[in-house]
């Protein structure tokens, strides 16, 4: 594939062509403030077609056909709804700013504004296409999950500065979550990060290019300690982003919104936005670490850009999310910090010493290349079992009797 | 036995549970939760007052009286006949087998038989409504569990089904008002008994679509077995019925013991648990609706023909002997009762509802002390109330 060919060079083509009318000292600032709101623009106008997605997503499992009322206003053109995050918005933006007599005025305005600052910035590092990275970082995951960890912070001003019970309990909930689930993300990660021997997110997903016999990709995933590796990260990142069956800070049934219970109108949208934006950007970091990035994925595919590719995987995997979200019943606290210590912990601990054998084995070649996969799947198998076993001990289906 | 059940919170702390007595000095900042009776999940206008130690529930006290709306008085100042459409908003859902208790108490009262037919049509109306109404509760629990609302549409697409049978019956899809003393209020068509066959056959296939989708799941299990334990003892000494009371081991069921109506000529069994958990009552829910559409199968099978109003009975200027009766069935949630006291005259002179939820619910602190607020919604939701029963 010609990595410099002009659909793949397009987007930056048409950076340096409209930076190219400014004075030579602010065309650095100019290319970087256009990248920014490239950002930006495209993940916004993503989340308003994610709400309307996740919720036909949504209607399809359960049955039913969704919005499908709002298309072109003033027409009768209905086109599948996609006028919802339109009507959606108005009416957030119209709808009135309450803020709790007792509530502490200032942290009850940041927080939102903080959580979507920290969403945003993770985006920097993420290399959306084979030229496409905002910000060049040598540490590029490092800084990602700094940022990504800040998100937390803000959802525990938000419980905390509403003063209502139920805020101040998602609160708790919250900070629990995060210092359970921080570790196994960071953890599932490391492995990547010691195979591929950088930090730098580019550099990480070029590592994944190359082809198996031509054909087949050469994915992180498709590896023992990177499917091991992208099942903890997948979970552990539903739980970041307060997904279902992790979404106890909101826990509708329970804690009526959570952090969210006195906010109203536009900051109620900030926060909804950056909950998808968080979304987004962890599951982008997913692709890049473990499912090749912008590679193509096979070999004569690759002669569509990278970053349409990009863009397929980042959406596959958000569809995942909202299938996860669709049925599951929610953890309770103690169960999901549980789940958190005493499974996804040891068991990426475990990945981490697999990642070790997989790079010292890295020279076995022929039939004894068979044998490193069985002992390395071996090697996760038999912890997985017996953590497994032991997270669910107690719990089976029940035989019932009948009266006679 | 009983005497230790009796303060709940006593044996609870002797037995280990993760609690700290309220008037403990050290057991640090307690917070009272008012959860209710705007909440999403108190199933409508309840309100549970907590005291939480971190999210472990310590005390609650269950307020209730929101909806209260003196119908025992009204069924007082009221024709018997004119109380029979009240009875429908008494549980809401279920206004079926509330008019099929109410009319068995007036009979009983006035010594009024009733034709076959009716009666079995009453036996298929009580199950269908048996079904409507476990649906829901199985929709409505996961939905508390946290599930986006995937079971609890799955659950009201068959509910529609059964509440367009009533509608097509009775007029109305909830408040049926289909009973009258001495028999039903019209015939069902032969259309509509085909209708109902073939909803009825087709729900077991819903229920093992709705099993697969959701029991054997790990979180669920996890959330549910071992949360809110209730011993036998202390159920029968609270006067618990229905399912709630069958999930922890104790054989009663009024369709057996009083053999009401013609269920001593149907055949079917009654499933009990043995832990007496959430899970136990959500599975004897599953498990009592198939047994419901084996019995609804069998009264299609034998259903005579014939009239469904006894032609001697008197609906106008209704006037029963003086003297007393107590007309029970076995609702959904448990045994609902009617108590009727007679002075000859048009109105009843005593009017008292038994509800089975309202009783149910009293056993609510009990169940809730030592887990976690999470829990206390799921556990509210297992016992299966409707506010409109409990506060009359």
């Amino acid at each position: 594939m010609n990595a410099d060919s002009i659909l793949e060079r397009g987007p930056l083509l048409v950076r340096d062509w409209l930076v190219s009318f400014l004075p030579e000292p602010a065309r650095w600032l100019a290319g970087s403030l256009l990248a920014i709101t490239a950002v930006i623009v495209a993940f916004a106008s993503l989340f308003a077609l994610l709400t309307l997605i996740e919720r036909k997503v949504l209607a399809r499992v359960q049955n039913r056909p969704g919005p499908n009322r709002v298309g072109i206003p003033l027409t009768k053109i209905r086109l599948f709804g996609l006028g919802q995050p339109l009507a959606d918005g108005i009416k957030m933006l119209t709808k009135e700013d309450i803020v709790p007599r007792s509530a502490d005025r200032v942290l009850h305005f940041l927080a939102p504004v903080a959580l979507l600052a920290f969403a945003i910035l993770t985006f920097a590092v993420i290399p959306f296409g084979r030229h496409l990275v905002p910000v060049e970082l040598e540490a590029g995951v490092l800084y990602f999950f700094a940022a990504g960890a800040a998100t937390e912070l803000a959802v525990f001003m938000a419980g905390w500065a509403s003063r209502n019970k139920y805020s101040l309990l998602a609160a708790m909930r919250a900070l629990a979550q995060l210092i359970s689930y921080e570790l196994p993300l960071l953890l599932s990660v490391v492995p990547v990060v010691m195979l591929a021997g950088t930090l730098s997110t580019t550099g990480i997903v070029e590592r994944q290019g190359g082809w198996t016999f031509g054909l087949l990709p050469q994915w992180h995933v498709f590896t023992p300690w990177g499917a091991a590796g992208f099942a903890i990260f997948f979970v552990a990142a539903l739980a970041e982003s307060n997904r279902s069956p992790f979404d106890l800070p909101e826990a509708e049934s329970e804690l009526i919104a959570g952090h969210l219970t006195e906010y109203s109108g536009f900051k109620y949208a900030l926060f909804f936005m950056a909950e998808y934006f968080g979304m987004c950007a962890l599951c982008g970091m997913g692709v890049t670490l473990f499912l090749g990035g912008w590679q193509a994925p096979l070999s004569f595919l690759a002669f569509i850009p990278s970053y349409i590719w990009f863009g397929a995987k980042l959406m596959t995997l958000l569809l995942a999310f909202m299938w996860v979200r669709a049925t599951l019943p929610r953890l309770r606290i103690d169960q999901l910090t549980r789940l958190a210590w005493k499974f996804l912990v040891p068991l990426a601990l475990v990945n981490l010493g697999v990642a070790a054998f997989w790079s010292l084995s890295a020279d076995w070649t022929g039939a004894v290349r068979l044998t490193r996969w069985l002992i390395a799947a071996m090697l996760l198998a038999g912890p997985f079992v017996l953590l497994g076993r032991k997270l669910t001990a107690g719990l089976a289906p029940r035989i019932y009797r009948y009266a006679t | 036995m009983i005497a230790s059940d009796i303060s709940p919170l006593a044996s609870r702390l002797s037995s280990g549970a993760h609690t700290r007595a309220v008037t403990d000095p050290f057991h640090g900042d307690l917070l009272e939760v008012s959860m209710g009776p705007h909440h999403p999940s108190t199933h409508g206008v309840f309100r549970m007052q907590v005291t939480l130690d971190g999210e472990t529930i310590v005390k609650l006290k269950p307020v209730f009286g929101y909806l209260h709306r003196n119908h025992e008085k009204l069924g007082e100042s009221t024709s018997y006949l004119g109380s029979m459409p009240y009875t429908d908003r008494l549980d809401y859902l279920n206004s079926m087998t509330n008019n099929w208790a109410y009319a068995l108490a007036v009979e009983q009262l006035a010594g009024q038989p009733v034709p076959e037919r009716a009666e079995y049509l009453r036996v298929i109306l009580a199950e269908l409504t048996r079904l409507l109404n476990h649906t829901c509760l199985a929709g409505f629990l996961l939905q508390d569990c946290g599930c986006s609302g995937t079971p609890l549409m799955y659950a009201f697409r068959e509910r529609e089904k059964i509440l367009d049978l009533f509608e097509a019956l009775s007029g109305s899809r909830m408040m049926c008002n289909f009973q009258r003393f001495g028999g039903c209020r019209t015939d069902a068509s032969p259309e509509w008994l085909a209708a109902a066959k073939q909803l009825t056959d087709g729900y077991g296939a819903f229920l093992d679509e709705y099993e697969r989708l959701i029991t054997g799941n790990e979180i669920l299990m996890a959330r549910t077995q071992g949360v809110g334990a209730l011993k036998p003892d202390l159920a029968i000494s609270a006067g618990i019925t229905g399912p709630m009371l069958r999930a922890t081991g104790v054989d009663y069921d009024l369709r057996k013991v009083d053999g009401y109506g013609f269920y001593p000529r149907f055949e079917f069994r009654v499933p009990l648990g043995d832990h007496g958990d959430t899970y136990d009552r959500y599975m004897i829910r599953v498990l009592e609706m198939r047994e419901s559409i084996k019995i609804i199968q069998q009264a299609f099978a034998t259903l005579p023909a014939g009239p469904v109003m006894d032609p001697k009975a008197k609906l106008r200027g209704f006037r029963p002997k003086p003297g007393e009766a107590y007309g029970r069935i076995e609702g959904p949630r448990g045994e609902i009762g009617f108590y009727l006291v007679s002075d000859g005259t048009p109105n009843p002179y005593r009017y008292r509802v038994r509800p089975p939820s309202f009783v149910n619910l009293t056993l609510l602190e009990d169940l809730c002390l030592g887990h976690t607020v999470a829990d206390a919604v799921i556990i509210l939701g297992s016992i299966d109330i409707v506010l409109g029963e409990v506060d009359r």
